[in-house]
């Protein structure tokens, strides 16, 4: 699916919490969204997600505005993953994904339920209650449920964060695998810039609400004159002195 | 409307009862608590004057439509709230489900949880005070409908508060039927009140509902007009709800308050 963003405003208020965005992602492609915490990633997925109303501009996937009328027929083929979200504490992880396959709509759900159970390592666990799990479980539980849809575009929102490198590499090295498997556009919002260095194709760099860089990894690296993409980070973060 | 994903919705609350004895016996233990306090404090003036004579039966029936009522409310905004809790709102509101099938789940699934604190207390009130709320007969399903269909609709309106003004609205969802009782006349008829109270009250489906459990049970009068009355008020506040649920929606939806909620 292809994702196009254009000119996306929202402001709560007084406050610009997004000022004016543009970019695309291109069919079957995968884009970092970087940017210092406050800097208006959550607010810019929450829009393209369909829970937050812009003030202006236009989302469009495959050509279809995300407007109310076609919520329904684009978040069947969306779906979302982030450590800040979670799924039902009190029910067991194979009762979490059934759930979540019938609401999507999935055919064979018990198949495709068993397919990522396989695929994720989560059979040890499979009847236990989620909130009985270790925060790298619930991850491989959280993404697991983010793909029970075979989506065809998937945010993921710091995907590794709080992990242990071990399984952070579990997590990055499926995501590369299944990229290379299935039709899939993916948004990636991260702060660990070896993950994006490694998973994105491309990458925008966002700062106060608005786009201050966009490009693909090389390129940036290249403009700013820095050895990587964390030495960009920083200097685009700690630019004009101003720590927010 | 599609019921697979109203199904699924419900599924995730029957789950969660079936999977905790606690919780189960949560919803037992309330209205059993009810039928009992009420049980003794009728029997009592029953003995201690005949100005009292018989009111057992109808303070009792009283208590138990009361506190179906309360169980119908509650239970809605405690399967919402749950959402809150456990931080899967945001999992919801991204799944491709329309808000009137989670309104819809909410209303289908609330009455289970219901019904698993109303049925013990109302057997429980036959041998202990030899009242069965079960000798309104054939009304009884009319006046419990109507009640629920009221008290899904204060479940709606205080989870339509929840959605747009975040969880610190959860109080008000603790406190919403308190502010109601008084003028639902439950325990007594709708004279008590000062006239202008009078005219407030008879807005609500709940002062029809008790004056007809009380014409059935005193007078053995079956009062259609009555009942139809409730039903009609009942139906205006819900589909009141429910416009304010979607408003709530949208203005959750503007102030960015579905994103990240949780405790």
């Amino acid at each position: 699916m292809k994702l196009e963003v254009k000119n996306l405003v929202k402001k709560f208020n007084s406050i610009i919490a997004v000022k004016n965005i543009s970019f695309e992602i291109k069919k079957n492609k995968t884009l970092g969204l970087l940017g210092p915490n406050g800097c208006g990633k959550t607010t810019s997925i929450g829009m393209m997600l369909g829970l937050i109303a812009p003030s202006s501009g236009e989302i469009l996937i495959d050509g279809i505005y995300l407007e109310p009328k076609n919520r329904i027929k684009l978040l069947s083929e969306m779906n979302f993953a982030s450590p800040y979200i979670e799924l039902p504490k009190k029910l067991t992880v194979k009762q979490n994904l059934e759930i979540y396959a019938r609401l999507y709509g999935v055919k064979n759900i018990s198949e495709r339920v068993s397919e990522m159970a396989e695929d994720l390592n989560l059979k040890n666990f499979f009847n236990k209650k989620t909130g009985e799990l270790s925060s790298g479980q619930k991850n491989r539980v959280s993404l697991a449920k983010s793909l029970i849809n075979k989506p065809r575009l998937l945010f993921l929102d710091e995907p590794t964060a709080s992990l242990d490198p071990d399984i952070g590499d579990f997590v990055r090295e499926y995501l590369e695998k299944y990229k290379k498997n299935n039709e899939i556009t993916i948004l990636l919002a991260s702060h660990n810039m070896k993950e994006v260095e490694r998973l994105c194709d491309s990458v925008v760099m966002m700062k106060k609400g608005e786009i201050v860089d966009k490009g693909t990894c090389d390129e940036i690296v290249d403009k700013h004159g820095r050895k990587s993409l964390e030495d960009t980070f920083l200097k685009i973060a700690r630019s004009h002195n101003e720590l927010e | 409307m599609n019921w697979n994903k109203i199904f699924a919705l419900s599924l995730r609350h029957i789950y969660l009862i079936k999977g905790s004895f606690p919780r189960i016996l949560d919803l037992i233990y309330w209205p059993t608590i009810q039928i009992f306090l009420w049980g003794f404090i009728s029997k009592f003036f029953t003995l201690s004057s005949s100005f009292y004579e018989n009111t057992v039966g109808i303070i009792l029936s009283a208590a138990i439509l009361y506190d179906f009522l309360f169980r119908s409310s509650i239970s809605y905004n405690m399967m919402f709230l749950e959402e809150i809790w456990s931080r899967n709102f945001t999992n919801l509101f991204i799944a491709p489900i329309k808000i009137s099938e989670i309104i819809a789940a909410l209303t289908f699934t609330a009455i289970f949880r219901t019904l698993i604190g109303l049925i013990p207390a109302s057997l429980i009130a036959i041998p202990l005070f030899g009242v069965s709320i079960f000798k309104i007969g054939l009304p009884l399903i009319f006046l419990l409908t109507t009640l629920y269909i009221f008290g899904v609709t204060l479940g709606l309106l205080v989870t339509a508060g929840l959605v747009r003004f975040g969880p610190s609205f959860e109080n008000i969802a603790w406190a919403s039927l308190f502010f109601l009782a008084p003028l639902g006349c439950i325990y007594y008829p709708i004279e008590i009140l000062p006239y202008w109270l009078q005219i407030i009250a008879g807005l609500l489906p709940l002062v029809h509902i008790f004056e007809e459990m009380r014409n059935i049970l005193i007078y053995d009068i079956v009062d259609v007009y009555q009942i139809l009355k409730a039903t009609l008020i009942s139906f205006v506040y819900f589909i009141l709800g429910i416009i304010v649920f979607y408003w709530s929606y949208d203005g959750a939806k503007e102030r960015g308050t579905l994103i990240n909620m949780g405790e």
